[in-house]
């Protein structure tokens, strides 16, 4: 984390400085990020020149947050707020009416492709559910779990802080440029663990729909009791589905996520025998000192714990 | 048939402790449920279920997301209101229901404020309340614990809760049990509630204890014969529930409760003391 900051802080100085003092010196621009994967991005392509509020922090669930007055606050003395959209946060639509703010609410998700919910079950009950609806809504939000979509977040964040503040324009686009650099090396490595993992056992189970892009995009295939948002209740049928996929030895791991309740995985782990593999981050970063405390180390984190649990069982 | 009805049970272990539990839920909570019915205290479970959340909160700031503690904290708080609330309607001149929800009201907005302060923006409602589909080993010896400490203590109460509901003037008068008996049979009520939270979710726990006491009411007028048939409807939801949760593919605890709800739907009409029959006997008398 430190080191991330320190060289988000480095990059800035080394950038600012052919400006001059009078564009350094300048009132930083206010932004407001909706959770903490967005707040990360924008501490890498903001780095000094913005000061930086988050709503929903490390660990916590976005799709059942509830606005404080402090947060109604800082939206309607921010210059630029950053969200997901996609209905991501549910809260949002809301706050950002009541505190009558005038920023820019700029949708990092813009430009991402965005992939219906799954119709997951379907193969494993061959089809005799098919088509059932047990989502909410029919667009998956999650689109920054798939590093080629992060990088579309970070493009959107650098465009938005260069309308906002022309001055700092360069080093927003040098920052957004950098971090994109090291972005592409992580989906790099993502793509090399999954490779090393046999084709037969790239399918595992989470607690909550999250991993839809992830799944598109790198070819692990999640199945999840929760559906989409953590505010659904599972039905027994789907978890029945997911103890047979894993008794024909179609799912080869279960992991649990930081921000939701244990408990369900838990009891399929032990009815099949298989090991909780680990925690995965989906929704949320982890505290500093956690192990996933910014976008590149949750990727790093998620990728390793899957491997390790897959090719241990 | 065996398909439909047995197979789910035999071939997956989370159905049978699925079915384990909400039965024994049932066993507890039915009788009880059918007491609170009786004393017009039939909104009570709802207001547990918020008036719990700062002892689990405080559960939560000291040993964070463990289930045990937060239950306790839980427990603590819905004690602590079901108390106080008994305490004003006994010895002011307030029903139990404006107490209740003053008690309740003030411990929500602790709650709220003690979460909001920490700054955590886990939902620890949904931490606490669980799903009937993930009972593990802990939460069935709990829901067993409460369901036979319930047992016994209505059965060793039995003629003074029965007196203290129907009439607590006349038991005062004749002994000295009937303040002791009210707050006993008030803990009772959180106990299963707060039990009934963590194992299998509000909606199922307070579903479960009042819609099988409010449908039995429709067929008798005797107190034992209601327990009982508030047993019987409790247990055939749970399995219809079930059973419908599993082939239908839908979430288990709606669905439990949606079957005890038709049970007392069709009583409200066709029950011997329902709608239908009422009537019918009042329209009889009239001709006669």
């Amino acid at each position: 984390m430190l080191k991330t900051i320190r060289l988000a802080a480095l990059m800035s100085v080394i950038t600012l400085t052919p400006f001059g003092l009078a564009s350094a010196f300048a009132e930083p621009l206010k932004v407001v990020a909706s959770f903490s994967v967005i707040e990360d991005f924008a501490k890498n392509v903001g780095g000094d020149r913005i000061e930086l509020t988050t709503i929903v922090g490390p660990d916590g669930d976005a799709h059942v947050y509830e606005p404080k007055p402090a947060d109604a606050v800082a939206m309607s003395k921010a210059d630029v707020v950053l969200v997901n959209g996609l209905h991501f946060e549910g809260f949002l639509q809301r706050l950002i009416e009541a505190s009558a703010t005038r920023a820019t609410v700029v949708e990092l998700t813009k430009g991402v492709e965005p992939i219906k919910m799954k119709e997951e079950f379907e193969e494993a009950e061959e089809g005799e559910a098919a088509g059932h609806a047990h989502h909410h809504g029919d667009t998956d939000p999650h689109a920054f779990q798939s590093i080629a979509n992060a990088k579309i977040y970070v493009k959107n964040i650098a465009d938005a802080f260069c309308t906002a503040d022309a001055a700092g324009c360069d080093t927003y686009k040098a920052n957004a440029d950098a971090y994109t650099q090291k972005l592409t090396e992580t989906e790099g490595e993502v793509k090399a663990a999954i490779a090393s993992i046999p084709e037969s056992k790239r399918t595992i189970i989470t607690s909550h729909d999250a991993f839809g892009y992830f799944e598109h995009e790198y070819g692990l295939t999640f199945l999840a009791p929760e559906g989409i948002s953590t505010e659904a209740e599972p039905s027994a049928a789907d978890v029945a589905a997911l103890i047979r996929q894993v008794r024909e030895d179609k799912a080869s791991a279960v992991f649990v996520e930081n921000i939701t309740n244990t408990r369900l995985i838990e009891q399929i782990a032990s009815e099949t025998g298989l090991k909780v593999g680990g925690t995965l981050y989906s929704d949320a970063l982890s505290s500093k000192d956690g192990p996933a405390s910014t976008y590149i180390d949750m990727m790093r984190n998620n990728i390793t714990t899957i491997k390790g649990a897959i090719l241990g069982s | 048939m065996y398909d439909f009805l047995i197979a789910p049970f035999v071939e997956f272990g989370f159905m049978q402790r699925a079915l384990a539990g909400s039965l024994m839920l049932s066993l507890g909570a039915c009788p009880v449920g059918v007491f609170l019915m009786l004393r017009r205290m039939s909104l009570t479970g709802d207001a547990m279920a918020h008036a719990i959340l700062p002892g689990a909160a405080v559960g939560f700031y000291m040993f964070g997301l463990q289930i045990l503690p937060m239950t306790i904290g839980g427990l603590i708080a819905g004690v602590v209101v079901a108390l106080g609330a008994g305490v004003v309607s006994r010895f002011t001149i307030q029903k139990e229901d404006a107490s209740m929800a003053a008690f309740y009201l003030v411990s929500l907005a602790l709650g709220v404020l003690m979460v909001s302060i920490k700054g955590s923006s886990v939902d620890l409602m949904h931490v606490l309340f669980g799903t009937v589909l993930a009972l593990n080993n802990e939460a069935l010896t709990l829901i067993a614990m409460i369901c036979g400490t319930t047992l016994l203590t209505l059965a060793i109460f039995w003629r003074a809760i029965i007196a203290e509901c129907l009439d607590p003037l006349f038991l005062r008068s004749v002994s000295r049990l009937g303040t002791p008996v009210h707050f006993i049979f008030l803990g009772l009520v959180v106990l299963n509630l707060v039990g009934g939270f963590q194992a299998l979710g509000t909606l199922l726990s307070v579903g479960l204890m009042m819609l099988p006491a409010a449908a039995a009411r429709f067929w008798t007028a005797r107190v034992e014969r209601m327990c009982a048939l508030a047993i019987l409807i409790g247990f055939a939801s749970c399995i219809a529930g079930l059973l419908i949760s599993y082939h239908q593919s839908l979430p288990s605890g709606p669905a439990i409760i949606l079957s005890a709800g038709v049970v007392y739907f069709f009583s409200t009409i066709f029950g011997t003391r329902g709608v239908f029959n009422t009537r019918l006997r009042h329209h009889r008398h009239r001709t006669a």
